[in-house]
Parts: structure tokens; C-alpha cells; sequence
């Protein structure tokens, strides 16, 4: 695994500016003396890790930013990337008793990424339990936030773990998928690697995809935990999906954030309402295109994006279109791709054409972005594993799944969460693994 | 229009409101000083002359407090570093432009009789309307035999204030220094001597903070500090205290101009409740500008006009009478706290207040229902903290998800649940938790009493629980 193999690229990074630049040092001690420093505080709670905030906001009022950065972590590993992926609104920051105050609430995110971005400039690495003090094998499958997560709390105490990634780098959507502007691929790689100094192993560009491998994986080691996420982005299933200029959000995203796609011009129609579809519209802006509609076949009260996104895309310059939905893509003569799409009327909790509404958006790039489908190829051969919908049935409070060696946290089976949520199940896994491992050695 | 002009203090100074400055930087030289007049200060006390000395640079040093600068304020400037001609000249020149507007010179000499006289008539013939004998600047004069030597010692102080009287023609004020054993001595020895008023307090001793790399204190002067004088918002309740102690003693109390700690016409006002005359002002200047007197006028106006009080003598010491000693206090007067579930917003800062550093008795069971009696039967703060530090939380990522997160609230802003209660059956109505609340009118102190007849300490002691002094540790 190489840190290096995506370059600082400074295109991107002028066109991606921090959505939530970093505090000045002054501005950090102001805002951390801001915090009441509540008892049982609700921004903890809230916190699917449970990262003590006010704990770690009044270490950086004191100047101790070191035993700041080591609460966060202590609770969530990947701290770093949570503090400005997260979205602090409905999590920590919207349950900040400010908001009863009459003020605002405490600029949590920021004083996070404040106090992780000392300790980072610091190079120092994380104490772990010396390796093989807790005799059990773990190997955790896909190397996204839940994994990491997973295989770090392992190894802090004593424990060994591997990732496997079949992807080229490690991270997962930490990597590919998130919006440049809130976390960068470097910063996803850097906490990576944090984590394989603490002594995870990664064996990147490693797909399991068969039950043999499966097979082998078990033979190796104790238990299995399953980090895949979900899978590919779901279709349209329309006529004309499958030509140039018709690329899915996650391939979009993946694309800018890894130099491959730098650039946009004309007209971009991005079809969904979910966080996911405001990052892609929002990126194809910043990425030089005219115009960006995102089309929608339900209503603005609807969109399952969070209002804070809605409102980021439309200052951003990306226009709205409710209640229509595309039918059909075709090539006009200038080359241009022609979107063909309908006004939709829910009706009895069906979506229901209105005649005479049909309206062709000529256009040079479509970007669906309607969800994911659960991770088949995997899950196909897991079959003493229970699933619903797809999604690997746990106990939330172990992440066991029916298999009693198996464990899973993370989007495939949470069904699509965000990333703090990801290292939440890891760590829980991670931890009822060492309880059995304990158990089972005394 | 309430009036806040001061008549006759000290037997003859006016001066058109009570504020002054005092004694220091922002008194150091002429043009100052009629900048601040027009800015609305009432009376200025000249920076002390005497020997003209030289100040080390750097001289202040200062206590910021959660965010806030100079809580406190450390100087290790002595008198004035200019010469005493200068001074006088000046100083006579402010009288002739501001002949309502008095000027009260501090002066600092060594203890020898004719080197009082001479400065005395010098002062005086400048135009002064009044003298601050300056026994009390702490720092530094002690070395030599002069200052603080003067003002700790009860009996060159009544000496020292003699040998003034003899020559002054204008108002004497004694300036105490609070760092005594018991400042009404020095009082009431100034008061033997003569004095027709007092000062109080200078400054504080004090050392800020040290410096974590070099181990220096603050200031640090070319690799040293020294012991400086505190002053500011952090020493007003030390200022509040010995002027109580001054006032309410027949033998000590004089006409007081108070001051310490003074940044605004609230804290104003307690001194002159607490008897002063006028009021004297440093710090906040040092940090803020003369501008500040303008709320202080404004501010005294507004609250006398609220209260009905025409003059500044309506209300003069109205609070001395309401500090009692501690034996007199009635214990059968009960109040236990009441919280408003309106106004809770659920930082629930009172219950681990109540908890570690109270009487175990503001509970988090809202929801589980009351449990009145014995502490042990409530979860304490460790229990009530690993509950939801071990709970499952997630993010609302679905509109329902979002819709139910924000409606689980019940009756009040806070949910039920983070709304602390108070078992009035084991409050002791200490207070702590109103202190601690950060919402104004949230958490009150309400009477619990049985109407029983007041019973203080030294009633009781006639039985056996009380003997003598009370522990405070």
C-alpha cells in the first residue's frame, strides 16, 4: 500500500476548497471555551462512537491538544476523516443544547479536525498492546471505514488483523467516495496508513469472491468480519443507459477524486435526491459545467438528502427538478445526449405519468444516483449468513451475524449509513470478538 | 433626572459624578487627564509623585479566564518616572482649564516629616483639591523603608498622616493597602491621625502565571519577575469585603472613595450600597479606554431612576447593615431548589454539581420515575454516564428517521429524560446548582420552611450543637 500514488493535485484542490476550513489556533481556544461542558453531554450520545466531546473540546482550551486527539481516537479511530465527513448537523452539533440556548451550537466538527490535524503534524504513532497478548485471528473483508475500524480496535489490544481490499487502495468510500470538498483522498490514505502502523496487516487488490476463498479465510483465522459495503449503483433501467456520457455518482465521484475525470463543461443532468446525488451535482459544478440539474421524481419534501446538503447544492448554482423522471436517453445529431423525461403524480403511493408532460433536457453527461444495490457477489456465497433485503442481519449490540464467526458492520448491514456509523460497527464487532477471544481463553 | 453629583466628600471635594480615576497609567500626565474629563470621568487621582523613579519594562502581566483577557491585571510599575516639576505644572494647568473637575494628587515620599511638608505644600500650591498618601503601593517601596512599611504598620501611618495634617489645607485621604491582617487597624489609625478620608484597596499582592517553557514568572523582566500589584474584575469581592469591614466599624469608618476591581456602573453601585463616596476606576480604562464611563454614568442613572433614588445619598451604604456575622445568621430559614423544565436545556451541569461537589440530591430519573428518600437508591453520575455511553446510536440518514429524532421531546424544549430533578426532601439549599446553571431564572431557590421562628447559631449553641466559631474549611 502506497500513500503516494495519488498526487496532491492543485487543480483539485483549488477547485474542492474546504467546505469546513480548519480554526486558527485562537479561534479553536474561543470556541472550545464556548462549550458548556455538559454532564452525560447529548452531543456524546448522539455520536454513534460516542466520542467524548466535551472532554476532548476542553483539552484543546487548555492547550493539552495532545490528550485531545487521543480521546477522539480513543472512541473513533478514524476521528480525522469523521470530522469532516460527518454530518454533524443531525449528529453531535444537532443535539448541542446551544441550539436551547439561544446561540449557536458548538462548532464540533471543527474543533475535532482542529485537534486531529495537531496530533497529525505531530507524526506520532498510537500505543497498541504488544501483538499476539490476545491469542485470536481476525481478518476483516473490505477495507472501508467499518474494517478499519474493526481491525484497529484488534490491534490496539493485542489482537491480529488483516484487511483485505480489492480495490488498489485502501479506505473504501473514505477514499472514493466522498465529496472532495469535505474530505480528501489523501487525508483518507493518511489515516490508513495510521492505522497500519499500529500494526494492521492489508493485503490490497484482493477480491473474495468465491466460497473457496472464503474457505481459505476461515481455515486462517478465527473469526470474519465483513466490511463489503454495498454494491454496484442501481440501474435506471432505461433505454440508452449504457452510453458514453452516462457514468453513475460513485463512478463520478471516484473519477475526479482520482485525477481521471478533471474536468466538465455544458450540461449535466443528475438524477436522484440523496446525499450522494448532491455530491455529484455539486462537484460537476465545481468541475466547470454550465448548467446541473438534478432530477427528481418525487418533491422537495421528499429528497432523502439532509436539509444542509439541499441547501449546500443550491448554493452551488445546481437547479431542482421535482417530480419528473427520465424514460429514455438518446444521441441527438450534434452528438449531445438527449434525456427524455416525464412529470410524474403520486397516486396512491404510486408514480403515475401526466399526460402531455413529456420534456427532452439535451444534455452532455447523465449521473444516476439512485442508491445501491446490495453486495452480491459476496453475499451470494454466504449462505449461513441470514440477510434481509440484502443487507446481513446482525446483533447490533456484537455485530454477530447467524454465522457465530462471522461478524459484519458498516453499509452491508446497516443498508447504507454514514461513516461514523461504519467505525460505530466496527469497533462493537471488534470489541465483542475480544470478549469471546477472552472468554474462551479463560 | 436622578443627580449623581458628589457634594463635600471627604468635608469638601465636588465633583459632577462619582467616578474617578485612580492613581496609575491612566492618571500619568496632563493631556490625559482632561481627555478624560471630557470623556465624563468626574475627579481623576494624579499617577503618585514623589521621587522620580524608572519603571522596568515590561511591567504588566494578567489572568485571562476562559477566553477572556485580563480577568486580572499584575503591575510592577511603581510612581510616576516623570519629575515631580513636570507633574505639578501640568497639573496646574488641568485645574485651570477644569476648575470643576477635582484633581486629588498621590504622593509618595520618604518618612521624614519636612520631606511630607514640602511635597504637601507643593501639591497643594499647584492646586490640588485633595491628597492620597500613597502608604499602601505594595510593591517594590518596602526595600526601601517607604510604602507598604508605612501602611502595614498601624503606627506609622497615624504618624505619617499626622505630619501631613499639620501642613494640608486640603482633604487628606489615606490609600489601605489590603495585604494586612486586618485592614480596620490601619483605618482606624489613619483615622487617628487625622485623616478626613481613605482610599481602598490598592492593589493585590500577586503572580499571575508562570511561564511552562522558561519557568519565568509574568512579567518577566531579562530573565526575572517580582511580586506585582492585582488588580481588576477578579479582586472586586476582596475590595467589597475589607470596605465592609472598614464601613461597619465605628473606629475605622471615614468618607471612602472605594475602589478594586470596578468595570462598570453595577459594581459601582455595590460599593457606594456598601458607603463609598466615590468610586475610583484603573483597570478597565487600562483595558478599555475612558470610554467606559459613559455606561457607568448612564447606568447609575437608569438604576436610580428605577428605584426612586434622587441622590447618591438616597441609597449610600443601604447594604452595610445586611452583613451580618455568621452566629447571627437564622437557621430555620429554608429554601430548596426548583427547576424550570421550560427553561432546562439539559447541559445537566447541576446534577454533577449537586452530585460531586454538593449533597447528592438533583437526580436523572425523569423518566424512571421518582424515587424519593436515601442518595443510595439513585444512579449516580457514573452509572447514568456509561448508560448512554454504552447505548446504540445512529445517524437519521432517512426523513422518518429525522422526524422521530426531533420529535421525541415530550412537554418541554428538553426532552424528559435530560431534565434533572431535585429531591427536596435531601436539598440542602446550599445554592451551588443556580450557580452553575448557565440559564438565567432556571434553576431558583425557593422557601421550604416550616415557619418555625428564626433560630440563629448562638440560640442554638445554648443547646449543644453550636459552640463557638464555625469550621470553614
Amino acid at each position: 500500500m502506497s500513500t503516494a500514488s495519488i498526487p496532491d493535485d492543485l487543480l483539485l484542490r483549488e477547485r474542492f476548497t474546504d467546505i469546513k476550513p480548519p480554526l486558527s489556533p485562537q479561534a479553536a481556544v474561543i470556541e472550545s471555551n464556548r462549550c458548556l461542558n455538559c454532564f452525560d453531554a447529548p452531543c456524546t450520545a448522539a455520536c454513534p462512537t460516542h466520542i467524548d466531546v466535551p472532554g476532548f473540546i476542553k483539552r484543546i482550551s487548555t492547550g493539552n491538544l495532545r490528550g485531545s486527539a487521543l480521546r477522539i481516537l480513543d472512541a473513533n479511530i478514524l476521528g480525522s476523516s469523521c470530522a469532516k465527513a460527518c454530518p454533524v448537523e443531525v449528529l453531535c452539533e444537532g443535539a448541542c443544547v446551544m441550539h436551547r440556548y439561544n446561540s449557536e451550537p458548538i462548532q464540533i466538527g471543527r474543533l475535532q479536525r482542529y485537534a486531529m490535524d495537531s496530533f497529525q503534524a505531530t507524526g506520532e504513532e498510537l500505543l497498541t498492546a504488544p501483538r499476539g497478548s490476545r491469542n485470536v485471528q481476525v481478518a476483516c473483508i473490505g477495507g472501508g471505514p467499518a474494517s478499519l475500524a474493526c481491525a484497529a480496535e484488534l490491534c490496539r489490544h493485542g489482537a491480529h488483523a488483516i484487511i483485505l481490499e480489492r480495490n488498489e487502495l485502501p479506505g473504501g468510500l473514505n477514499t472514493y467516495g466522498i465529496a472532495e470538498y469535505k474530505l480528501r483522498t489523501s487525508d483518507s490514505l493518511r489515516e490508513a496508513e495510521m492505522i497500519r502502523r499500529m500494526g494492521v496487516e492489508f493485503r490490497t487488490g484482493a477480491a473474495i469472491e468465491t466460497a473457496e476463498a472464503l474457505e481459505e479465510l476461515e481455515s486462517e483465522f478465527d473469526f470474519l468480519f465483513l466490511g463489503v459495503g454495498l454494491g454496484a449503483m442501481q440501474r435506471m433501467n432505461i433505454p440508452g443507459e449504457d452510453q458514453k456520457g452516462v457514468l453513475n455518482a460513485l463512478e463520478f465521484i471516484a473519477s475526479y477524486k482520482t485525477g481521471r475525470l478533471r474536468e466538465l463543461s455544458g450540461t449535466v443532468v443528475v438524477v436522484g435526491a440523496g446525499n450522494t446525488a448532491i455530491d455529484a451535482a455539486s462537484a460537476a459544478r465545481r468541475l466547470g459545467a454550465d448548467t446541473v440539474y438534478l432530477l427528481y421524481r418525487r418533491g422537495e419534501r421528499e429528497m432523502t438528502a439532509f436539509d444542509f446538503e439541499y441547501e449546500h447544492a443550491k448554493h452551488e448554482g445546481v437547479q431542482f427538478l421535482w417530480r419528473r423522471q427520465p424514460y429514455a436517453i438518446r444521441t441527438s445529431e450534434r452528438g449531445r445526449l438527449l434525456l427524455d423525461t416525464v412529470q410524474v403524480n403520486e397516486v396512491d403511493k404510486s408514480l403515475l405519468p401526466a399526460p402531455n408532460s413529456e420534456h427532452v433536457i439535451e444534455c452532455d453527461y447523465v449521473i444516476p444516483a439512485i442508491g445501491q444495490s446490495p453486495f452480491a457477489q459476496l453475499v451470494q456465497e454466504l449462505r449461513r449468513i441470514e440477510l434481509r433485503n440484502g443487507i446481513i442481519v446482525i446483533d447490533p449490540e456484537t455485530g454477530q451475524t447467524g454465522n457465530s464467526r462471522y461478524f459484519a458492520g458498516g453499509d452491508c448491514a446497516n443498508g447504507g449509513r454514514e461513516v461514523v456509523d461504519a467505525v460505530a460497527d466496527g469497533k462493537r464487532a471488534a470489541r465483542a470478538i475480544l470478549k469471546i477471544a477472552e472468554a474462551a481463553y479463560a | 433626572m436622578p443627580d449623581i453629583r458628589v457634594h463635600q466628600f471627604a468635608g469638601r471635594i465636588d465633583a459632577p459624578n462619582p467616578f474617578w480615576l485612580a492613581s496609575g497609567p491612566a492618571t500619568n500626565s496632563g493631556e490625559q487627564v482632561m481627555r478624560a474629563f471630557d470623556a465624563g470621568w468626574g475627579g481623576a487621582v494624579w499617577k503618585t509623585i514623589g521621587n522620580r523613579i524608572t519603571n522596568p519594562s515590561p511591567r504588566y502581566s494578567s489572568v485571562n479566564w476562559n477566553g477572556m483577557r485580563m480577568m486580572g491585571l499584575n503591575s510592577i510599575e511603581l510612581n510616576s518616572d516623570r519629575s515631580l516639576e513636570e507633574n505639578l505644572r501640568e497639573l496646574s494647568d488641568v485645574k485651570k482649564y477644569y476648575p470643576y473637575h477635582p484633581i486629588i494628587a498621590s504622593l509618595m515620599v520618604e518618612s521624614k516629616r519636612e520631606a511630607w511638608h514640602t511635597i504637601v505644600q507643593r501639591a497643594e500650591d499647584a492646586g490640588v483639591d485633595g491628597l492620597e498618601l500613597n502608604f499602601s503601593c505594595h510593591h517594590g517601596r518596602n526595600e526601601r523603608g517607604i510604602g507598604p512599611t508605612i501602611g502595614q504598620v498601624p503606627d506609622y501611618t497615624e504618624e505619617i498622616t499626622a505630619w501631613v495634617k499639620e501642613k494640608a489645607r486640603t482633604p487628606v485621604l489615606v490609600k489601605l493597602s489590603p495585604n494586612v491582617t486586618d485592614i480596620r487597624l490601619i483605618a482606624s489609625a489613619a483615622r487617628r491621625g487625622g485623616a478626613d478620608g481613605l482610599s481602598a484597596i490598592n492593589t493585590i499582592n500577586s503572580i499571575t502565571s508562570i511561564d511552562l517553557d522558561t519557568f519565568i514568572p509574568n512579567p518577566n523582566v531579562d530573565g526575572a519577575s517580582t511580586t506585582g500589584g492585582y488588580g481588576g474584575p477578579a479582586v472586586k469581592p476582596i475590595a467589597l469585603n475589607l470596605i465592609q469591614q472598614i464601613m461597619s466599624d465605628p473606629a475605622a469608618a471615614l468618607p471612602l472613595s472605594g475602589t478594586g476591581g470596578i468595570s462598570n456602573w453595577r459594581d459601582a453601585v455595590e460599593f457606594l450600597l456598601l458607603g463609598c463616596g466615590t468610586v475610583q476606576v484603573c483597570t478597565a480604562v487600562m483595558h478599555y479606554g475612558y470610554r467606559v464611563v459613559e455606561d457607568m454614568a448612564e447606568g447609575l442613572e437608569n438604576w436610580m431612576r428605577t428605584k426612586g433614588f434622587a441622590t447618591l445619598d438616597d441609597f449610600r451604604g443601604l447594604s452595610i447593615g445586611r452583613i451580618t456575622d455568621w452566629k447571627s445568621l437564622n437557621l430555620n430559614y429554608k429554601v430548596v431548589a426548583h427547576i424550570d423544565e421550560q427553561k432546562c436545556i439539559g447541559c445537566d451541569l447541576c446534577h454533577i454539581a449537586c452530585w460531586d461537589g454538593a449533597h447528592q440530591c438533583i437526580h436523572m430519573d425523569r423518566v424512571s420515575g421518582p424515587v424519593n428518600g436515601q442518595v443510595e437508591l439513585h444512579d449516580g453520575p457514573p452509572t447514568v454516564e456509561f448508560r448512554s455511553r454504552t447505548s446504540i446510536a445512529s445517524t437519521p440518514v432517512t426523513r422518518q428517521e429525522r422526524a422521530a429524532a426531533a420529535s421525541n421531546h415530550g412537554p418541554y424544549p428538553t426532552p424528559l429524560a435530560k431534565i434533572p430533578r431535585v429531591d427536596e426532601t435531601e436539598c440542602t439549599g446550599c445554592n451551588l446548582c443556580t450557580l452553575v446553571c448557565p440559564v438565567d431564572e432556571c434553576i431558583t431557590m425557593v422557601p421550604a420552611g416550616d415557619n418555625s421562628a428564626a433560630e440563629n447559631p448562638a440560640h442554638r449553641s445554648q443547646g449543644s450543637e453550636f459552640a463557638a466559631e464555625p469550621q470553614r474549611s
